[in-house]
């Protein structure tokens, strides 16, 4: 049986959401604990968001 | 180059007045044929005679996927009715046997078909194909036509913005340099061009390059990042263009980045790729692989992230625009016009974030070919101590 490729990519979006979730959630967490440091943080958050936004696509793509 | 602030606003002002054109709903609209979205449909059909579009919501589908697509004339509305397209057509070059100059006004959209110099041509689906005097396309099973296609170098939608932003970039960017010579103080869009520069510099480039290396790939930097962000930006107008959004756009400036990263990259670099220090020698062979891989899979994600972003906005836009036209109702044209507007508020997030993210991941990569791998020394370091422990 052959699994549609939709289903992929709803899974690929559930992935994705859970990944920027947790990495906004702990940049969050990191900021309020360190509100001076929010700028260098915020530029991290961007880098690992972009680059889970990267991998989410090309699974996108594939499905 | 003096951009005076009269004509910046002027401008604004114009686009947010073009704006409500082309999303409001026209919640009851069977007869009128004012709309540049609806009427965009009839340029979609005199395209493909052959498998018409015969519902709305297949008619959208279509014209969204027309829309991302470059095309050889610049449309920027048609009548349904008549069938008549405003706008213009660009011009059309072809490489085979000898360069081949014409307009695309020819192609009368796709239903003509075009002699020059001896060879005919067909334009399906905005690519030209080679045909004969009847214009006779063939087929495959998945309904793609066979004929061979000329070498098309023309001038086309996509290419037109691209050279309207070299030449926007050019005047602002010299109007920046110019307004330095009359005091420190930059004058006009200066004002703007300043602090997004020295943010690419500061924030960007520096804490990712090294303060010693950081020069020699600034222009790069600024070029792509104020390329991107301008041609993100025009796609969000009116004007459909979607440029950032055509994977080979992409592709070319993922490229870029790859070749400077490599030309540019020391031999520690390569001495990581190839011989990847302090690990046992069988993993060094297993790790040849997959660091060429490595490199290639960062050019690629690239690629992948700005041409699925823009493209995935677009869709986002054009589909909530298009929904009012499938409902029709009077509770779904304002909510879907507001949905619009909001999109197209994160779009312009989008368009910005878009622009960092390629130039930052772009000098983090170029950061990582260039720097100075110091953990060596801190190794022989290590085992200076270690033996001391022992």
């Amino acid at each position: 049986m052959e699994i549609p490729g939709i289903i992929g990519a709803g899974l690929v979006v559930i992935g994705a959401g859970l990944g920027l979730g947790k990495i906004g959630g702990s940049a969050m967490d990191a900021i309020a604990r360190q509100p001076e440091a929010a700028g260098k943080i915020q530029t991290a958050m961007i880098i690992i968001a972009a680059l889970l936004e990267g991998v989410a696509f090309a699974a996108l793509f594939a499905a | 180059m003096v951009f005076s602030t009269k004509l910046i606003k002027n401008t604004i002002t114009a686009l947010f007045a073009v704006f409500p054109l082309l999303c409001t709903a026209n919640v009851s609209d069977e007869t009128q044929s004012g709309h540049p979205e609806t009427e965009a449909h009839a340029a979609e059909n005199a395209h493909s005679e052959t498998h018409e579009p015969a519902d709305k919501k297949s008619q959208i589908k279509a014209f969204i996927n027309h829309h991302l697509q470059d095309s050889h004339d610049f449309i920027f509305f048609s009548d349904e009715e008549t069938g008549k397209h405003y706008g213009f057509s660009l011009p059309v070059i072809l490489i085979d046997n000898g360069v081949k100059f014409f307009s695309a006004s020819e192609f009368e959209h796709g239903e003509k078909i075009v002699e020059a110099g001896g060879e005919h041509y067909a334009l399906y689906h905005d690519k030209i194909y080679k045909t004969d005097a009847q214009g006779t396309l063939t087929f495959d099973e998945h309904h793609h036509p066979t004929n061979a296609m000329p070498l098309d170098m023309s001038i086309t939608k996509n290419v037109m913005a691209m050279l309207i932003t070299a030449l926007i970039m050019f005047l602002l960017f010299t109007g920046l340099a110019k307004s330095y010579k009359k005091g420190p103080i930059p004058t006009g869009m200066g004002r703007i061009l300043e602090p997004l520069v020295l943010f690419i510099r500061d924030e960007v480039a520096i804490p990712n390059i090294g303060k010693d290396k950081y020069r020699k790939f600034m222009g790069y930097l600024l070029t792509v990042f104020f390329f991107i962000l301008i041609l993100n930006l025009f796609g969000l107008t009116p004007l459909g263009i979607n440029v950032t959004g055509n994977i080979a756009i992409t592709a070319c400036l993922a490229l870029i980045t790859y070749f400077i990263t490599q030309f540019s990259a020391n031999k520690d670099y390569w001495k990581h790729i190839f011989w990847m220090p302090d690990v046992p020698v069988l993993m060094k062979i297993a790790l040849i692989p997959i660091e060429i891989l490595g490199t290639l899979t960062k050019p690629f994600a690239l690629m992948i992230r700005l041409y699925a972003n823009i493209s995935a906005g677009h869709i986002v836009v054009m589909s909530l625009i298009g929904l009012i036209f499938v409902f029709k109702n009077w509770i779904a044209g304002p909510s879907f016009f507001g949905l619009t507007l909001f999109i197209s508020i994160i779009e312009i997030l989008v368009a910005f974030l878009q622009a960092f993210v390629f130039t930052m991941l772009s000098s983090l990569f170029i950061g990582m070919a260039v720097q100075e791998h110091h953990h060596e020394e801190d190794h022989d370091a290590h085992t200076e101590e270690e033996p001391i422990i022992i």
